[in-house]
């Protein structure tokens, strides 16, 4: 690891003051801890939040508020956002493990960046790490890599759970920094690799994520995240879903759907609400409306299972949705 | 990182088997001996000596370990798990993958359980951090630490001081309802000899005692 200074501010203030442009807020640690072992992240300066008044989950007339430091485990067991937004706290649940969503809070998880192995090794190039070193895994092992969005200079999965539900639900980022506070829709944070996979969202220097707000959606009590991994538990997804379905009788009157796994970032399927819009609630209806979640899907030599697989996923959970009510 | 630190990681001098081979010597002997003698983990009396760090920027860490005050001037690079091992000599808490990946290295911090590998010394500052020597009460195993005896909750044990930490927060936080549960709430701690079922049944037995 290289050497940095530390600083634990107990103000927003005095955290930004801190910060520059080499420096790297540490919250959970569980990807800055382990990325600066590998020293793909080697910030000169880390900068402690903990201690920053950041935490409290709340509900009022807007929506669901969290803060950037409240914990994985603290936010998926909340009483509130288990009743209102369960495909939060199924999204919460499935990810990583016990002991790491003790550690990891809600910023940190958004920002968390990329599993490929290439990514994490020093020793084979990698645009993302490095820019211009070019791209290991376009025709290395790409198994687990992105069939939606990806370029020719970057094909890497964007790994959050929690980002898949968000973005399904609309959720926005408020951000402070020296220009001052703004709030950013998810949507439009999270960038495309394109020509420049080492930028990947919209985050100025120095900039801290304060907390997220996700608006009022009196259906989303009808939500659930599945996902689908090589082993039962303790691993990313090979293909998520994200859904909230608004049903009225037998008819889906409006569907949110999101995935994960599949995208270079979490990947909103607007097509496929369309597909399920007024439409009954039917077998038949999930697999028309699945076909349209691959649109544009580039596989690589390794993931062409995700095309299938992706469907499959999305039919699984419309249909435990559907089932459920 | 310091010469010791290194040599302390797979491939750095030490084979794999090497490494199981020491870890299975030590693992259940270190996590009873050493708890039937809590002052025996600690150099001197007092708060824990260490040796001095070296670098420049080194911070003030205290916190309180299974119960007793630990004053130290860290690097801020320290992590919690090399804290524990290298300065504190509690060994009891094992280096597995040192990526988060395996839990192996699991402690609780103010009561939760946490990766001590991922987890820096410095951001620690100020917490109660209890590790597998701080579970018995003097001669007396925890009621997990005694399951996983009973039930053949391990074969080298080179994981175990990490499941037994995992599987009392695992109770405490009240995820023992079912076989299911614990399999899930335990899953964030690998076996490599594949202890599962043993580990699942302990877990049971322990939990009744515990409650
Ligand atoms: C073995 C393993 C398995 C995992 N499995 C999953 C999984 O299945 N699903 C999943 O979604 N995730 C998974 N994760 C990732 C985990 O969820 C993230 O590492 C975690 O959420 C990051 O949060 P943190 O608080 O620890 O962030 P940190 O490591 O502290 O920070 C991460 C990054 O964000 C920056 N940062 C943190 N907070 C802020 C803030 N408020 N403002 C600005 N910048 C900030 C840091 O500077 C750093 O660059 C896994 C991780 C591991 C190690
Ligand atoms: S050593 Fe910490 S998780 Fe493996
Ligand atoms: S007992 Fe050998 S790794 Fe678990």
């Amino acid at each position: 690891m290289r050497a940095y200074d530390f600083a634990a501010p107990r103000s927003v203030r005095s955290a930004l003051d801190k910060a520059d442009a080499g420096s790297a807020y540490l919250a959970g640690g569980t990807t800055l801890v382990d990325l600066m072992k590998l020293e793909v992240m080697t910030p000169s300066r880390v900068v402690d939040i903990n201690r920053l008044p950041l935490r409290g989950v709340s509900l009022d007339r807007e929506g669901l508020h969290i803060g950037a430091l409240d914990r994985m485990s603290d936010v998926a067991e909340h009483r509130l956002v288990r009743t209102h937004y369960p495909v939060i706290s199924r999204a919460l649940e499935l990810g990583a493990s016990p002991q790491l969503r003790n550690m990891a809070s809600i910023g940190g998880n958004l920002l968390q960046r990329s599993r490929c192995g290439y990514f994490r090794d020093l020793s084979t190039p990698c645009n993302k790490r490095e820019p211009g070193s070019g791209c290991t895994a376009l025709e290395g092992q790409n198994r687990t890599h992105a069939i939606l969005g990806t370029s020719d200079a970057c094909v890497a999965t964007h790994p959050s759970d929690l980002a898949v539900a968000l973005i399904a639900l609309d959720a926005a980022v408020h951000l402070n920094g020296s220009g001052g506070p703004r709030t950013v829709p998810l949507a439009d944070f999270y960038l495309l690799p394109g020509q420049t996979p080492h930028l990947e969202n919209t985050l100025r220097p120095g900039e801290l994520i304060t907390g997220i707000t996700v608006p009022a959606l009196r259906w989303a009590v009808n939500s659930t995240y599945l996902k689908i991994r090589d082993r039962a538990s303790y691993e990313f997804g090979l293909t998520s879903a994200a859904v909230a379905l608004n049903v009225r009788g037998t008819t889906i009157v409006e569907a949110r759907v999101a995935v994960g796994g599949v995208g270079t970032r979490p990947w909103r399927l607007h097509a496929v609400e369309h597909a399920l819009a007024g439409r009954p609630l039917t077998a038949a209806t999930y697999e028309q409306a699945a076909e349209h979640a691959t649109d544009g899907a580039r596989p690589l030599r390794h993931n062409a299972f995700k095309i299938p697989l992706l469907r499959r996923t999305l039919v699984r959970a419309l249909t435990e949705l559907g089932d459920a009510r | 990182m310091t010469e010791r630190e290194r040599s302390e990681e797979p491939g750095d001098g030490l084979s794999r088997r090497g490494l199981l081979g020491r870890a299975s010597a030590m693992a259940v002997g270190a996590a009873v001996v050493s708890t039937s003698s809590p002052g025996a983990a600690f150099a001197s009396d007092t708060a824990a000596a260490v040796p001095p760090a070296v670098g420049e920027h080194l911070v003030d860490v205290r916190l309180s370990v299974n119960g007793r005050p630990v004053r130290l001037r860290a690097d801020p690079r320290w992590t919690l798990l090399d804290t524990l091992r290298e300065r504190l000599e509690l060994t009891g808490t094992k280096k597995g993958c040192d990526r988060g990946q395996c839990g192996a290295c699991t402690v609780h911090v103010d009561g939760r359980r946490v990766l001590s590998c991922l987890t820096l010394a410095a951001a620690a500052d100020g917490s109660q951090v209890r590790t597998i020597e701080g579970l018995a009460d003097g001669d007396e195993l925890h009621p997990m630490q005694q399951a996983f005896i009973d039930h053949d909750g391990f074969q080298c044990g080179a994981c175990t001081s990490g499941q037994i930490m995992s599987a009392v927060a695992l109770v405490d936080e009240g995820h023992a309802a079912s076989d299911d549960e614990i399999r899930e709430y335990m899953s964030g701690n690998i076996c490599r000899c594949s202890a599962y079922p043993f580990i699942v049944d302990a877990v049971k037995a322990a939990s009744k005692v515990m409650r």
